[in-house]
């Protein structure tokens, strides 16, 4: 601890951090943005390599030809859906059962904690179909999965139809050594919580199924399918699953290299492949990609019916066929020959995956950035807050040891700055924040009585009330206390708010980078800069813009704005409502934690930083 | 323990299955209270802190005295005076030190865990009490029986004979007859006393086999489930061949401060105490949070040392930073499946380094402390410049 205890070099240190403390936190900042920026170029975003070595090739003879075969099961599954006015059950058994795969059914139903604009009721019913081929000559311990969702309508009926003809063809082949589950599974996201639930004999949300389901063993991987039309220009692959876990990087690179072979465009955030090349255009595309990526997972929200498999430790990710206005199309028959030798690779496995990166970000599909490289983005946003609170610390050393010079015939009680000065404010924000996340559910039913208002918009209205509500607050309570209404009570306070913030972020970056990246990139200049005594309504404007309500609302025009599909103001504010209903539905519903986050984390940070803005 | 108390019930030894590692005495005590467990860990945890309460109180006075003494004895440099302590200052002290002890979230965190941690915390205090208050015989039962419970309370023994020779008056010198006549009578206490436990024990249960369960298993570590500590991934990772040594280095490890401890600290020996329990918490092969929570309680006795501290701050922030990553990474490791062993024993070197860091800020502050009350405050060198203190 040489450095530390150096008595020159701490003085030398402090000084630095005390006089140099606005530089360096501007520096610091832009440090970390602009590595961010950097990170789709090629030093930081190295080329994408096969881990498993279970997996090295693709040496698979793909021998599936049933692509007319998937076409009219497709047929028939849309003609029994219309009738049905849902899913068939019994046609799905029926035809599953004939395909010699051993049939199970799962009833399930859930409540939710408000009926949203898609559901618009409370309790939802449901039936999960799945056939299990056993393999022929290995004891089930581990298993496959394929599936593919129920969709009301005309969507997903090739995928059935894709699936249906792919357990016919792996009927037939005896080189099997994992069993392989053909699921399909209604109501997208709840019935796949209510399968992978009952399947692992757990109780985390409060689905209740019925029925002896069968089981196959441990899951190793699973793909789930979606498409809707007969022939695809593109292969889109979603990898964020829910609070923006990610599947093992090798799963990824599997799929890529099977769409290689076979000659399948693959696509990832539905952008076509740039050529590679160090010009402006190309990094542009890049940076595209990645903040796509960036901005999807951090809304903790899984990109398709994979998500859920993530938090049982399976590595999955879901295949969208796209049919757009492109000149090559491919069939069905490709498509299935791109699976067929997918799954035989998966076949392979002699473990789990895990040689590769579980953490990454993806500027293209050939190119990945690790956590090594884009940690330091966001260890630079969090060195802002650490200068600052430094900075702060020494501000009141010195102020305390200079009373304690003149005063020496007595200490007024604790040696530390007065912290029960701080209990007020602590106590009112975390109240608020708790008001937040308890009162939108609880309080819908009163909310409809008094306005005219659907439970949805209840909900989302009570939130937005409150979530302003908090910013009204009185914020004179520390005036009670001696010791408060003074310089140091505010210092005090924003070095408190200032770690508690530097805490929330370090710990959700770990889980959730891009959440982190984003709250940390937008709350820290305002955490930083805030101060009673500067330009008051300068530094509330910069407060209130980095408030996560007003980042959720930017980041929806900017993710629409990187889509190409630019949003006017109207409708960017109903996005808004919509993902504020989302993330809470998906909070009960699946233990998202962005909603609990922000309503318990973020936002009673938020209000301690307004808090010290408002001080008297 | 439900373990233990199910395979009494079943009238086989407890320490056949691999789970069990507690004493008799602790099996035969939770034989009658296992209904009202939470109860049972509550009022432990109440009687700590009322043990340490009337410690610190009665170490108060102790402290002040010789405090005085020494101000008559014109021991102290003359411009120290605002080191000197105030009864005032000291009055709200132990209340603080109870205070601490029972707010601490570590505390609490052990107490909803049902961690027989608490009981040895019990014990531990009780033990400074009875020495605080000058009676060997009580403090000697108190140290066999934590002795018992686990190993490494042996090496308080240092601490608590320097303080009970310190309250005779007895000076500490090698030659001097009545130190070793003391020295001995509270030796011979403290072996007979543990001789004792561990014959009751034996009579309970009929059979020698808590002996490897219980010492065996502290000494030889030889289950390696993640904990706080710093042993497990170290063991995991080494080959068969080694492990041996390693764990003689190891355990040696955590006795070996108490020498060169004893010999800088003779004259406080209750700051001994303190540091030694820290050391025993950080070093001992299963460390847990309540550990902490103890040696942090009395961390309010030595507030007077706050203007010495040279990094407070940064050590607070590392070790509370280090506890809130611990359950992340424990997730990211064993739930999601996404970290792996070394995250987390990341966080428990960090962890432990602040630790260790703490401690030694509070012992450089202490003996800067001593140092400017017999030198005085305002030093210069012969030349008239500001000098630097080194720690040699």
């Amino acid at each position: 601890m040489g450095l530390l205890s150096d008595p020159h070099c701490r003085r030398a240190l402090s000084r630095l951090v005390l006089r140099l403390n606005t530089p360096l936190c501007l520096l610091s900042y832009l440090l970390g943005l602009g590595w961010f920026l950097a990170l789709p170029l090629p030093p930081l975003a190295p080329r994408t390599y096969m881990s498993e070595n279970a997996m090295g090739s693709t040496m698979v003879e793909e021998t599936f030809g049933m692509g007319e075969r998937a076409l009219s099961y497709a047929r028939e599954f849309a003609g029994h859906k219309k009738k049905a006015g849902g899913m068939p059950v019994a046609w799905l058994e029926r035809t599953m059962w004939s395909l010699g795969l051993e049939v199970h059914r799962q009833p399930f139903t859930l409540t939710l904690p408000f009926p949203d604009e898609t559901r618009e009721r409370y309790m939802v019913k449901g039936t999960n179909v799945y056939g299990i081929l056993r393999a022929p000559r290995a004891s089930s311990t581990e298993a496959l999965v394929l599936s593919v969702p129920c969709s009301p309508g005309t969507q997903n009926n090739q995928a059935l139809g894709l699936m249906l003809a792919l357990a016919a063809h792996f009927r037939g082949q005896i080189y099997w050594a994992k069993d392989i589950i053909f699921l399909v599974n209604e109501h997208d996201l709840l019935g796949m919580e209510a399968w992978l639930e009952a399947y692992h004999d757990i109780n985390l949300t409060e689905v209740q199924s019925s029925g002896a389901l069968g089981r196959a063993g441990a899951i190793q991987a699973a793909i789930s399918l979606e498409l809707s039309s007969d022939v695809v220009t593109s292969l889109d692959v979603g990898v964020e699953g829910l609070n923006g876990q990610l599947p093992n990087l090798d799963l990824l690179n599997l799929f890529h290299a099977f769409c290689q072979k076979n000659g399948l465009l693959c696509t990832i955030q539905g952008k076509l492949p740039r050529p590679e090349g160090d010009s402006l255009p190309a990094y542009a595309h890049s940076l595209q990609t990645l903040l796509l990526m960036v901005l999807a997972q951090a809304s903790g929200r899984p990109r398709g019916d994979h998500g859920l498999f993530l938090r049982y430790r399976i590595e999955a990710i879901t295949l969208r066929g796209i049919n757009s206005f492109r000149q090559y199309k491919y069939d069905l028959t490709t498509l299935g020959k791109t699976l067929e030798g997918m799954f035989r690779k998966l076949n392979n496995l002699l473990e789990r995956l895990h040689q590769s990166y579980f953490f990454y970000l993806l500027p293209s599909l050939s190119r990945f950035v690790s956590i090594g490289l884009y940690m330091p983005a966001f260890g630079f946003l969090i060195l802002v807050l650490i200068l600052k609170a430094l900075d702060l610390w020494m501000k009141l050393s010195k102020g305390e040891t200079g009373n304690a010079e003149r005063l020496w015939d007595g200490d007024h009680g604790e040696p530390r700055p007065g912290l029960l000065a701080l209990v007020p404010p602590l106590v009112v924000c975390h109240a608020a924040g708790l008001a937040l996340y308890f009162l939108p559910v609880l309080g819908q039913h009163v909310a409809t009585q008094h306005f005219p208002v659907s439970e949805a918009e209840a909900v989302v209205l009570t939130l937005i009330a409150i979530y302003v509500a908090g910013m009204a607050l009185p914020h004179n309570a520390h005036r009670a206390l001696s010791g408060g209404g003074s310089d140091r009570g505010w210092m005090v306070l924003k070095l408190v708010a200032l770690l508690y913030l530097a805490l929330q972020l370090g710990c959700l970056a770990l889980l959730n980078f891009s959440l982190g990246f984003i709250l940390a990139a937008t709350m820290v200049p305002a955490a930083a800069a805030v101060t009673p005594n500067g330009p008051r309504v300068l530094l509330g404007v910069l407060l209130v813009l980095g408030t996560p309500a007003v980042t959720l609302l930017l980041t929806i025009f900017l993710q629409r704005e990187l889509e190409e599909a630019p949003a006017g103001l109207g409708e960017g504010w109903q996005l808004f409502l919509g993902a504020l209903g989302e993330g809470l539905l998906q909070h009960h519903l699946y233990g998202s934690i962005l909603y609990p986050f922000l309503a318990l984390g973020a936002h009673p940070c938020w209000l301690l930083l307004w808090n010290v803005l408002c001080w008297k | 323990v439900v373990e233990g108390l199910a395979l009494l019930d079943l009238g086989v030894s407890p320490y056949s299955g691999a789970i069990f590692h507690e004493t008799p005495l602790i099996i035969y005590l939770f034989h009658f209270l296992i209904e009202y467990a939470e109860l049972v860990f509550m009022i432990t945890d109440v009687l700590t802190a009322v043990a340490l309460y009337l410690a610190i109180q009665d170490f108060n006075k102790v402290v002040f005295k010789k405090q005085k003494l020494l101000i008559e004895l014109d021991k102290y440099a003359p411009d120290v005076a605002e080191l000197i302590r105030t009864p005032m200052e000291m009055h709200y002290i132990p209340l603080k030190v109870a205070l601490f002890y029972l707010l601490n979230p570590y505390t609490v965190m052990s107490c909803v865990a049902k961690s027989t941690c608490a009981i040895n915390n019990t014990v531990i205090a009780f033990f400074i009490l009875a020495t605080i208050k000058g009676s060997a015989f009580l403090s000697a039962v108190f140290l066999a029986l934590a002795t018992y419970q686990s190993l490494y309370p042996l090496t308080l023994f240092a601490p608590a004979l320097l303080y009970l020779l310190q309250r005779q008056f007895i000076p500490i010198k090698l030659k001097s007859k009545s130190f070793w006549l003391y020295s001995m009578q509270y030796a011979s206490l403290y072996l007979c006393s543990l001789v004792v436990i561990i014959c009751l024990s034996f009579f309970l249960l009929n059979s020698w086999d808590f002996i490897p369960s219980v010492y065996g298993f502290i000494l030889s570590v030889p289950d390696l489930t993640p904990n706080i500590g710093l042993f497990w991934y170290f063991f995991a990772e080494m080959f068969e061949h080694f492990s041996l040594f390693f764990v003689c280095v190891f355990q040696i490890n955590v006795f070996f401060y108490t020498i060169p401890l004893a010999i800088k600290l003779k004259e406080h020996p209750v700051f001994f105490m303190f540091v030694q329990i820290a050391i025993i918490s950080i070093f001992k092969s299963y460390p847990t949070v309540g550990d902490i929570a103890l040696y942090m309680a009395f961390l309010p006795v030595w507030s007077h040392l706050y203007r010495f501290l040279r990094n407070i701050f940064i050590l607070s922030c590392v070790l509370i930073v280090c506890s809130l990553l611990f359950p992340v990474l424990w997730h990211l490791w064993i739930y999601a499946g996404s970290a792996n062993s070394n995250f987390y024993y990341a966080i428990t070197l960090t962890f432990n380094i602040g630790q260790i860091l703490l401690i030694s800020d509070y012992f450089y502050a202490f003996l800067r402390r001593e140092y400017y009350l017999t030198h005085g405050l305002h030093l210069t060198r012969q030349d008239g410049t500001e000098p630097m203190l080194v720690l040699k």
